[in-house]
């Protein structure tokens, strides 16, 4: 699905990504991990299309990201980033709408209603649907940008495989909805086949549990990327994080 | 209160506002005289009687004027405060009030030295052109090529500095000038419908009309900008023309309006405001919403404007003022309401 080929990104002389190629496939969860400034934050722009690599090309199903608009791009890739605030009040099922706003001219069709009713079922925030989004706690919010962000990427547009990708959503959850939100994130993949997460995530046990695909980071450039039963090694990690660690524990 | 429940209620007093607005003022004029107005100037014969003569001369173009004035103030308000996801922001902040202003007040001073005169139209044009040209100056010293990043932010300081600069050069002018002038300065800078003409008339409605409908347009991209920049871009809105167009329709519309009835503050930013606690931010309701409440609140403006010192006038921009800021800071405290 998506095809990274030498990707380089620098800014004022400095690198953040240093030639970075990989291949992640359809239907699965591959994620990011790496030390504070190990350039994942930037790679997931650079996928995402916010940014644009100095040197090398992203390509989307083959097609080179640069030759797809923003509103075509809007269409089948949707990202979800860290806790976000509105400038102005709005009711919850408001902004679930957005999600919709690439798919639809003036007035929402009945599918996007249909669509953002259930996508607001699935993360649980039906019942906030008429109450002002600057009121919530943090934990609402970022469930009321989940579902908007997978109202969105409800289902296929035009036949084009979606992606989503994940700038580490679950700062600031609890422990009870970083799972959560994350076995949503697997039940929906799983009856989406043609759907990609590419994602970053800071905690190690998550990104065992749920990942298909792990890239580790460091210095910005890839330290190894594989399985991640190939890549959570602990010399990987000590090598990586500086952190030594004994085993991974896990959590059902 | 559902959406069109408001816009049948805003109509509804929209019109019977107007109707009183065009009966009482200076003279009183009877339902009569205003019917056989109506009945004469449809049929094209000639009014001779004084009181239809000012009804259709003079207050119903007045009070057409008001409304659509205040319909592109509010909604100069509105896309300026959702473009700049700012809600201090009032029109004219990216420089256009003061720069039509500076315009106008250029025309006072040296309007009689010029050779160029275009009658009734050159007020207009001079500030118009103020407007225009105070604008695209803010637009393009805000224009950074270091770094895109918050670029609506150094749009908002630049205005506020050029505004400061434009209007210094206002009191320059006004320092300058022989009494009258002065006097003239000044009032044009409170705002006065007292000069509404139909051919002015025609112009400011097809301005606005035409951007309202423009601005329709981009309510889903304004409501995905309440996201952030970062957002809207993933939801496929491109920043840099969005900013660009909305600026455009803005600065047309605001200097359009000010250009024949002076500087009217306040109504662009409370309109606004007053509609986010009536029915919340959605763009797509605040754009056509804006236009009702803002054209009823002028014409309620100008009526008093008319009525309270009759049958001498109050510049309506005192008016705004004095009756607005009470009404909208009561509303601030009583609702709790989150910007």
């Amino acid at each position: 699905m998506v095809t990274i080929e030498n990707v380089t990104y620098e800014i004022k002389g400095k690198l953040l990504v240093k030639d970075v190629s990989a291949h992640f496939e359809k239907g699965k969860i591959n994620l990011i991990l790496g030390p504070n400034g190990a350039g994942k934050s930037t790679l997931i722009k650079l996928i995402s299309g916010e940014l644009k690599p100095t040197q090398g090309n992203v390509l989307i199903e083959k097609l080179n990201l640069q030759q797809i608009s923003l509103k075509e791009l809007a269409k089948f890739r949707a990202v979800l980033s860290q806790s976000l605030e509105l400038s102005f009040p709005l009711n919850v099922h408001e902004v679930v709408l957005m999600g919709r706003y690439p798919h639809f001219e003036g007035k929402a069709k009945a599918i996007d209603l249909e669509i953002c009713e259930k996508s607001m079922e699935l993360f649980d925030v039906k019942e906030m649907k008429n109450r002002n989004y600057l009121t919530l706690s943090g934990g609402e919010k970022q469930r009321v940008q989940f579902a908007r962000v997978f109202a969105q990427i409800w289902q296929l547009s035009e036949g084009k495989s979606r992606l989503l990708l994940l700038d580490e959503p679950l700062t600031f959850l609890d422990l009870f909805y970083q799972y959560n939100l994350m076995k949503k994130i697997r039940a929906f993949i799983n009856s989406n086949p043609d759907l990609t997460v590419i994602g970053v995530v800071h905690d190690i046990n998550i990104a065992a549990k749920f990942s298909d695909s792990i890239m580790l980071l460091k210095d910005s450039k890839i330290f190894d990327f594989g399985y991640p039963n190939n890549v959570l090694t602990e010399k990987n990690i000590f090598e990586v994080f500086k952190v030594a660690i004994k085993n991974c524990f896990e959590i059902e | 209160m559902k959406s069109n429940s408001i816009g049948i209620a805003f109509l509804f007093l929209l019109v019977l506002l107007s109707l009183i607005s065009a009966k009482y003022g200076a003279v009183e004029i009877s339902h009569q005289e205003i019917w056989n107005a109506f009945t004469h100037s449809l049929q094209g014969t000639e009014i001779n009687n004084l009181n239809e003569r000012i009804f259709i001369q003079i207050r119903l173009p007045r009070v057409i004027m008001g409304a659509f004035v205040g319909a592109a103030l509010a909604v100069g308000g509105v896309l300026m405060q959702a473009l700049f996801r700012n809600p201090i922001v009032e029109p004219g902040l990216v420089g256009t009030s003061s720069g039509a202003a500076f315009g106008a007040a250029l025309y006072f001073v040296l309007g009689a030295t010029l050779k160029l005169n275009l009658g009734e139209w050159t007020l207009p044009l001079a500030a118009c052109i103020g407007g225009i040209v105070s604008t695209t100056f803010v637009f393009y010293l805000s224009q950074s090529k270091k770094s895109n990043k918050s670029s609506v932010v150094s749009l908002l300081l630049t205005g506020i500095a050029i505004n400061a600069l434009f209007l210094s050069g206002v009191g320059f002018l006004s320092y300058i000038a022989r009494d009258p002038q002065a006097r003239s300065i000044t009032f044009w800078n409170l705002g006065t419908l007292s000069g509404s003409y139909w051919e002015a008339l025609y112009f400011v409605i097809g301005v606005t009309v035409v951007c309202l409908l423009l601005s329709l347009r981009y309510a889903k991209q304004l409501n995905a900008l309440m996201l952030g920049e970062q957002e809207a871009q993933l939801l496929g809105v491109s920043i840099r023309q969005l900013k660009i167009k909305v600026l455009l329709i803005n600065v047309i519309m605001v200097s359009v309006a000010t250009a024949f009835v002076g500087v009217i503050g306040f109504v662009g930013l409370i309109v606004p405001h007053l509609l986010r606690m009536l029915h919340g931010s959605d763009n797509r309701f605040l754009i056509w919403a804006g236009a009702m409440l803002g054209a009823l609140v002028l014409t309620a403006s100008d009526l008093a404007a008319r009525l309270l010192l009759s049958p001498a006038e109050l510049p309506i921009g005192i008016v705004t003022s004095i009756i607005g800021v009470p009404i909208f800071i009561v509303l601030l405290r009583r609702t709790n309401y989150f910007f």
